[in-house]
């Protein structure tokens, strides 16, 4: 039937699938990132230029002239994917928390999805789709800017886009799932200053892990940080010591991911039919 | 359309819905009245599929919610309480990105977008905010993405809530326009002139139970003398004076804290049977009854309790 003055042409409409409900989110937040992307690729370039400058040439000029540091690469190649993994969780982190907040109370735009054809596990796998596609750009122009400095020692270190991709999803599954079950934002400052943080400085991104004493080491293994980082300068070096160790840094990764996903789908379902 | 059968709802031990029957047909305008807390959003959310019952049967254009919900949602158009436009899309790409999440092709969703607005009268505003929209047009471009998917069957709650009366006029003008149409509508309201101006039928909810169902017409035959006196006045001492007298005269009275309202069946002879016996206020209205009034007989409380 009609619903307006003029008749509409009639269409058979079916509700949408299960594997394209998700990406209905993702049409949604592209047409929002068309108006910002200027603004957001020329903050991907210069964050990792002024990392990669500050941290690799400044401080790694300073560590390899006192031979604090002796590898095979330099101290630069060394630090990069570091930074990259640890970027990506910061930002992952981040649009983990305050958007989901923003979806599910103060803008609601996760329950005018809800009231769609969509489902609850729908919604936040677009959002955490999005939040793939954003990784890939991101990382992207990181390695791109890391090239032209000097910071990438193998071809290989395309594959370092997937370690981030898997890094990212690994902090956005279970930190979104934990901002659905929250009602107010008074707790996401502390994730970030009590989880992201320390996880940024300890978890092998600007020295090796072996610097650490033996317990913050094995502490490392919970960090999902540790095995991007990992991942990404198996990569970004060409260097791999063990194939296994690779296998476990994705499994983990995947772990959190796929569990965070699961607690995330539950969360979503329990907080949208409030 | 709808059929629910001891419908139930249970937050955290509290029943806001009670076991209600509700059958609706369809191209009717079917209502829920009621005050706030009365049970009918939580109605409004297990119909709309987004909210699962606790307890009792429902069937939504045939099909049951716990199994065919998207299929349902994908069939439905909901107006909801709470304005959940996206406010990081301009209007248009409100209309276009909301028909998208029922997966309808664009080219169909820019054809409908464009006569949507033009029926909410809102074509001038479509490369524009949201925000800055005023209350009305708001609520008007959220029936117009509720059309999008050309639902068979649509939902509004509360729609002219915080609306000024123009801009609820507006909003009146374009719900009957559909009703012409033979869309089956159903609304929540708490304002008894809209239930009554827009309904064919409707229930009045009071915690979480139905309490009367009918035609606004007879719901008010029904339940309610032809005529309400109502008087106010100027201090406590006058009126407490006065109601021993009004109480004398029989009638049925429900004495508000500002007023008191006599149901009778000739107002005018009544309030000049209260004159002669010395009654004397500064304010009297006879008018006819009201659902208002249906909904103070039933339970005792007025709609804005």
């Amino acid at each position: 039937m009609a619903a307006v003055a003029e008749p509409l042409a009639p269409v058979v409409d079916r509700p949408s699938r299960r594997s394209t409900g998700a990406l209905r989110v993702v049409e949604r937040e592209a047409r929002i990132y068309q108006r910002l992307w200027k603004s957001s690729v020329f903050t991907y370039f210069v964050g990792p230029a002024m990392y990669l400058a500050a941290m690799g040439l400044g401080l790694g000029g300073l560590i390899e002239e006192n031979g604090a540091f002796t590898g095979d690469v330099s101290y630069l190649q060394f630090v990069a994917p570091g930074l990259l993994a640890a970027t990506i969780m910061q930002t992952a982190s981040a649009d983990s928390l305050w958007p989901i907040m923003g979806g599910l109370k103060w803008m609601r735009s996760f329950h005018a999805m809800a009231a769609t054809p969509m489902t609850p596990g729908q919604i936040i796998a677009g959002h955490l789709t999005w939040g793939a596609i954003r990784v890939t750009l991101s990382a992207t122009i990181f390695l791109v800017v890391a090239a032209v400095l000097g910071a990438i020692a193998s071809p290989w270190a395309v594959l370092a886009i997937g370690a981030a991709i898997l890094t990212g999803l690994a902090f956005a599954a279970p930190i979104s799932a934990f901002s659905a079950t929250q009602e107010t934002d008074s707790r996401f400052p502390l994730v970030m200053r009590f989880i992201v943080l320390p996880l940024f400085l300890f978890s092998g991104t600007f020295f090796p892990l072996s610097d650490l004493p033996e317990w913050l080491q094995t502490l490392a293994w919970i960090s999902p940080l540790w095995h991007g980082v990992e991942l990404c300068r198996a990569a970004t070096t060409g260097q791999v010591v063990s194939w296994a160790a690779m296998v476990g840094h994705v499994a983990v990764l995947v772990a959190y991911a796929a569990v965070g996903l699961w607690c995330g789908a539950r969360a979503f379902r329990t907080r949208l039919a409030a | 359309m709808i059929s629910a059968r001891g419908l139930t709802k249970v937050f955290d031990g509290y029943e806001a819905v009670a076991g209600i029957d509700v059958e609706v047909q369809p191209g009717e305008f079917f209502g829920f009245l009621g005050p706030n807390g009365a049970g009918k959003s939580s109605t409004m959310r297990m119909i709309a599929c987004v909210s699962p019952a606790t307890g009792g049967d429902l069937r939504v254009l045939g099909l049951d919610p716990v199994g065919d919900g998207p299929e349902i949602r994908s069939r439905l158009g909901v107006v909801p309480q709470e304005d959940n436009l996206d406010t990081e899309l301009s209007v248009w790409d409100n209309l276009i990105i909301y028909g998208r999440y029922f997966g309808i092709p664009r080219k169909v969703l820019k054809e409908r977008a464009a006569s949507l607005l033009e029926f909410v009268q809102l074509t001038d505003r479509a490369a524009g905010k949201v925000d800055p929209l005023s209350g009305g047009m708001k609520r008007r471009l959220t029936i117009a993405r509720a059309l999008m998917n050309d639902p068979e069957l649509i939902l509004l709650d509360e729609p002219t809530t915080g609306l000024d009366p123009q801009a609820r006029h507006l909003v009146w003008q374009r719900l009957f326009q559909l009703k012409t149409q033979g869309v089956t509508i159903v609304l929540t309201t708490h304002y008894m002139d809209e239930a009554e101006q827009l309904c064919d039928r409707l229930v009045i909810m009071d915690e979480g139970r139905i309490v009367a169902e009918g035609s606004p017409r007879s719901l008010i035959e029904r339940y309610a003398p032809r005529e309400v006196v109502e008087l106010r006045f100027p201090d406590e001492h006058d009126r407490a004076a006065a109601l021993e007298t009004i109480e004398r005269h029989g009638g049925r009275i429900e004495a508000l804290a500002e007023r008191i309202l006599i149901y009778t069946d000739d107002g005018d002879a009544h309030v000049d049977r209260l004159a002669a016996d010395g009654v004397r206020t500064d304010r009297v209205l006879v008018r006819r009854s009201s659902l208002e009034d249906v909904f103070l007989i039933l339970t005792g409380r007025t709609l804005d309790d």
